[in-house]
């Protein structure tokens, strides 16, 4: 971006959490709030050797709101399987061929991973191309796979441009 | 103590006693689930959500009483980042370390080479 911006996004992001550690929008929590979105990116930047770009702002959004509700769902489905008394669950180890590539936008959909229904990251192939996961209770692994591809995978694919 | 509207306290012990009961699901989890992947789920996930009630009734008492305030948001943030990083470590010290799973567990690796610690 700009010499004084390195990174917008970032700065913004910072903008925020100074302001939510404050909790106020006062005018000297903005100001200062605002200096130090400018000073930390400055002297930061040059340690991130991992450029990302959001090609798609209102995809991202999109991405953070399916996101949500898929956690609160997920809840629910393991507090259901956990209550369940000595239900019989069919877990398994999944390989999951990765379509994307780069540090940030595979961090971000194995973090998805773990964090979505039953299912947990649990290691990166050593050629970087698959993602092993442990699915808690899975009927069909060839479906559960397509439905993080469709879901998640392909916006952030769009998101990144990668 | 300022007085709540009845509507307020009706939220708030709403978000609270959700939060509380899944805090407590998720527990309830490493006791009942039969091996160590299948019981890393249930702390990763439900705590989550049992934080997450407990902050938005936070939120609501404290917006009610007092001024707006938002900062207990943070804390989701740093749950947000750091669940899914704690749990893919477990699971990864687990996986490596080959520990017993139950029978059920279905291997389905194709190539098992490219998660394993050896160099052949």
């Amino acid at each position: 971006m700009s010499r004084f911006l390195p990174a917008p996004w970032w700065s913004l992001f910072l903008l925020t959490f100074w302001l939510l550690l404050q909790n106020s929008v006062s005018f000297g929590a903005v100001l200062m709030g605002s200096i130090l979105a400018v000073l930390i990116p400055l002297y930061t930047h040059r340690a991130r050797d991992y450029p990302i770009k959001v090609h798609k702002p209102l995809v991202a959004l999109q991405y953070g709101g399916i996101l949500l509700v898929d956690i609160i769902l997920s809840n629910f489905n393991i507090a259901a399987i956990i209550l369940r008394p000595r239900k019989q669950i069919q877990p398994a180890l999944i390989e999951y061929p990765l379509d994307i590539s780069g540090a940030v936008p595979v961090t971000i959909l194995a973090s998805t991973i773990s964090l979505t229904p039953g299912t947990i990251t649990a290691e990166l192939g050593k050629d970087g191309r698959s993602l092993l996961i442990h699915a808690l209770n899975v009927a069909d692994p060839e479906a559960a796979i397509q439905e993080i591809k469709q879901r998640y995978e392909r916006r952030l694919q769009e998101i990144f441009q990668c | 103590m300022n007085e709540l509207p009845q509507w307020a306290e009706w939220l708030i012990s709403f978000f609270i006693i959700l939060g509380a009961c899944f805090a407590f699901i998720g527990s309830l989890g490493l006791l009942r689930l039969p091996d160590f992947m299948t019981r890393l789920h249930a702390p990763t996930k439900n705590t989550t959500l049992g934080v997450g009630g407990v902050i938005l009734g936070s939120i609501l008492f404290f917006s009610v009483t007092d001024a707006l305030s938002l900062h207990e948001l943070l804390i989701a943030i740093f749950l947000f980042l750091t669940a899914p990083i704690s749990a893919h470590l477990l699971a990864k010290a687990g996986l490596h370390l080959e520990l017993k799973r139950i029978e059920s567990t279905r291997d389905l690796r194709k190539k098992p080479e490219q998660y394993s610690d050896r160099d052949d």
